[in-house]
């Protein structure tokens, strides 16, 4: 099946930020294909290469990243939403201006677009959060 | 994205927004109403349904001068220019809080709980804010 996997709450903050991840790995190692993962509302924060966990405590930022890179993940953090909250790559650093970027690796800014076209393209859209 | 859908099968799906909280105090409400304005470019066949608090965001007359947050309540009136006209708010929600029909700011039908969970029911893809 093809699934779209929308998250919208915070990691650490939400249970959300976990059974997404868990979700998805588990949809994975079942041949399931994820055509995209949308970060939305807080969902966003799941995407700061800043997040600086206790190192006895899970790093649910890395964890993204590295099921990307293992299965070619589309990871898309919603772009106004990662303005409103301080979220930025290379290019949103340079255009407005901000002393650094924190996007993760693996993934990507892009508009809300991105998403519907997630609920169009998916066999199923799978929500996480309140 | 019209025509990769027409070589796909030209199939439309049917979306349904559904705002179940208040438009002040957390952001859903307001990042939700993003969605449905971008999703209107997709050229699906878009409903919204309004239940719980969610029904205070067509509430006529908003005022937020005294929180300092935007009144965004006036977008849902432009709903219609972006053709999106399915408005469902739960009858239920309404009675709970107090309010009618009269008391909201657009034109929406009124569905009882079990009419919308059939509405639902029906609905290729349901996002919920």
């Amino acid at each position: 099946m093809k699934l779209g996997i929308m998250v919208s709450e915070g990691p650490y903050t939400h249970q959300a930020a976990d059974t997404a991840y868990n979700f998805a790995k588990a949809a994975l190692e079942k041949g399931h294909e994820i055509y995209r993962v949308f970060f939305y509302h807080d969902g966003v924060n799941n995407g700061t290469g800043y997040t600086t966990p206790p190192q006895d405590d899970r790093n649910i930022v890395n964890r993204w990243s590295e099921l990307a890179q293992q299965h070619n993940l589309d990871l898309v953090v919603c772009v106004a939403a990662a303005q409103r909250r301080g979220i930025v790559d290379a290019d949103e650093q340079k255009r407005h201006g901000k002393s650094g970027n924190n996007l993760a690796p693996g993934f990507r800014i892009s508009g809300l677009g991105q998403l519907v076209e997630a609920g169009i393209q998916c066999d199923r859209l799978v929500t996480f959060g309140d | 994205m019209d025509e990769m859908d027409m070589e796909e099968g030209g199939a439309v799906k049917k979306f349904m927004f559904v705002n179940r909280k208040a438009p002040y105090g957390t952001i859903y409400a307001l990042e939700g109403l993003e969605v449905v304005l971008i999703s209107a470019a997709f050229d699906q066949d878009v409903s919204l349904a309004f239940c719980d608090d969610g029904v205070y965001e067509l509430k006529k007359g908003q005022d937020t001068k005294g929180i300092g947050v935007k009144n965004f309540s006036p977008t849902y009136r432009a709903l219609e220019g972006y053709d999106i006209e399915k408005l469902y708010v739960e009858k239920e929600s309404l009675e709970a809080r107090g309010l009618t029909e009269d008391d909201l700011l657009v034109d929406v039908q009124v569905l009882s709980s079990a009419e919308l969970g059939a509405m639902m029911a029906e609905q290729d893809v349901v996002i919920s804010f």
